[in-house]
């Protein structure tokens, strides 16, 4: 590919990137909000191909676009909320929200200073990263995550599960006298236990048991 | 494919006759033709399967099918085509409108583009990804989107209902689905299309159905929920929502979701004949002089054809059995035969050595 042709690419993903982030927060419905934030997670997914980082590409729309912002557009479009009540006071917290912008954008430009003219760039540099040719970066990834970096990922895993069970065990609430269905029991249920065969004679009729089963 | 048809064609008579070097403006001439050689091929076994489904599910239940239209009534699809781009679209008054006409074309690409990882044949993939797997999974956990945004748009109380359930159950299936994914990946040790189905090659003994017989019985079952197809076709359930998702659509825009759905059938059922039946290989060595790509559509034939059975002869789940099937019985199961065949493959030795 041509580097120009890569370099446009580059600015055709930023720049949707940016502009539908803008949109997230300008946008009225809230639905299409969220819907702008997912073309955003779709367009930073090409922008990690564009790296070479198909990895990361393809996981962040499994997770963020396939999981978590389903999720999301669930709440919203279930959720019944005046978003334009809620919007009123917009104005009085722009200054505030863009002051934890500008806080951002100085801590990005500082980690960006400090990799390219810090002390340890030629270590940085040098850092042992494979080349495409020589591994794909799953490989890659999976050699750094399960060797140097176990414990840190399992430690992580392992509050991501707890985080879960957590959240089970606090929504989850035991209703009396609520009839679920056992399918295990339906399945051991025998013909013999439901009902049984009587011979009647004509002119007498039978006396019913009178439990229902 | 595409690197190889832009090498050989300036090399042909008719690319010498017109004069086409291999220039960047080649390439891109290329890629399009490649693509249009596989969707259009795709488009026209979709309007088939349609056939087919229908005359299978008629044989089951031994009726004719549709045996008008064209001998046998093979035309039948084309004219019901034909027929849903004649009509209107119509658009409800209280619709959102863009929303409304993208979620159709959503859903219809995101069938189509799947298929450019998928090989038809050795080096014969649009994109021979590294990642070719979880791009599959991506492009699938993007389906969702078509039928919410359809759902939501629609501002009707049927569709909505019927968006909502389908976007839970195709959530629910595809964790199970990343489990079985993964029990094959673990044997393969690669994420590339093209390296699972060499991991199959040889006789129809290497296939993976046979190691991994309970796990594509799990995939099977998980494929049908995720594509929306009966027994667990609750997103469209007539009975009780009409048409779910797709009540407010007409013309062309449902005839989008109709294509998509049956393209998202015939995907799985070419991903199943990937993973688990040995891709383009022939099942005995003496018939690879077939080509593979052959070997494919008929493996792809026979996964289309187990699900227009299980169509034709299962009845339909109810909502919470579906939702308990996936979460309390799939998900531990497929969990567990993970840990099962991870174990296996350590202890006897078996993992793919990758260095």
């Amino acid at each position: 590919m041509d580097i120009a042709l890569a370099d446009l690419i580059f600015y055709l993903f930023a720049s949707i990137t940016v502009a539908s982030g803008l949109l997230v927060i300008s946008a009225k419905n809230p639905v299409h909000s969220v819907l702008w934030l997912i073309l955003a997670f779709f367009s930073a997914a090409g922008l990690f191909v564009l790296m070479g980082a198909e990895f990361l590409a393809m996981l962040l729309i499994v997770v963020y676009v396939g999981a978590v912002a389903v999720l999301f557009l669930f709440v919203v479009m279930m959720l019944d909320i005046n978003f334009t009540e809620l919007r009123k006071g917009m104005l009085q917290h722009l200054p505030l929200g863009g002051l934890i912008g500008l806080v951002l954008l100085g801590e990005l430009l500082t980690l960006g200073v400090a990799w390219n003219f810090g002390d340890n760039v030629a270590q940085n540099v040098s850092a042992p990263t494979p080349t495409l040719t020589d591994t794909t970066n799953t490989e890659a990834l999976g050699h750094l995550l399960y060797t140097d970096y176990i414990f840190v990922f399992q430690t992580s895993g392992l509050i991501l599960l707890v985080a879960m069970i957590g959240a089970i065990v606090l929504t989850l609430r035991d209703r009396p006298g609520v009839r679920r269905q056992n399918i295990g029991a339906q399945n051991l249920r025998k013909p013999a236990d439901a009902f049984k065969l009587v011979d009647v004679e004509s002119g007498k009729g039978v006396s019913l048991s009178q439990k229902k089963g | 494919m595409v690197e190889a048809f832009f090498e050989w064609f300036p090399t042909t008579w008719l690319g010498l006759f017109l004069g086409i070097e291999q220039t960047s403006a080649f390439y891109f001439v290329a890629i399009v033709l490649i693509i249009l050689a596989i969707v259009l091929p795709l488009l026209i076994s979709v309007a088939f399967a349609v056939y087919f489904d229908r005359k299978i599910w008629a044989a089951v239940q031994l009726r004719r099918g549709p045996n008008v239209v064209g001998p046998f009534g093979l035309l039948q699809s084309f004219a019901d085509g034909l027929k849903l781009f004649l009509k209107e679209t119509i658009i409800p008054a209280g619709a959102n409108k863009g929303i409304f006409l993208i979620a159709p074309m959503i859903t219809f690409t995101l069938a189509l583009i799947s298929w450019a990882v998928i090989p038809f044949g050795a080096q014969m993939a649009i994109a021979d990804l590294n990642v070719g797997i979880l791009y599959l999974l991506a492009i699938s956990s993007l389906g969702v989107y078509g039928i919410i945004m359809s759902g939501w748009a629609s501002n009707s109380r049927y569709a909505f209902l019927g968006a909502l359930r389908s976007a839970a159950q195709m959530v629910s299936y595809e964790v199970s689905i990343g489990f079985v994914l993964v029990c094959v990946l673990m044997a393969v040790g690669s994420l590339n299309m093209t390296d699972i189905v060499e991991a199959q090659a040889g006789s129809i003994l290497n296939w993976y159905v046979w190691p991994f017989l309970p796990i594509f019985v799990i995939f099977f079952i998980s494929a049908l929920a995720e594509t929306n197809r009966p027994p667990f076709d609750l997103p469209e359930a007539e009975a009780e929502l009409v048409a779910g998702y797709q009540v407010e659509y007409s013309s062309m825009a449902f005839a989008l979701f109709f294509l998509g759905e049956y393209a998202n059938i015939l995907l799985m059922s070419a991903v199943m004949a990937i993973l688990f039946f040995g891709g383009w290989y022939a099942p005995i060595p003496v018939l690879d002089f077939i080509p593979g790509w052959i070997w494919l559509l008929i493996k792809t034939g026979f996964g289309f054809w187990m699900f227009a059975m299980v169509k034709a002869f299962v009845p339909r789940y109810r909502y919470d059995q579906l939702m308990r099937l996936g979460w309390k019985v799939f998900l531990p199961l497929s969990l567990f035969f993970v840990v099962m065949y991870a174990s296996i493959m350590v202890y006897a030795d078996l993992l793919p050595t990758n260095g």
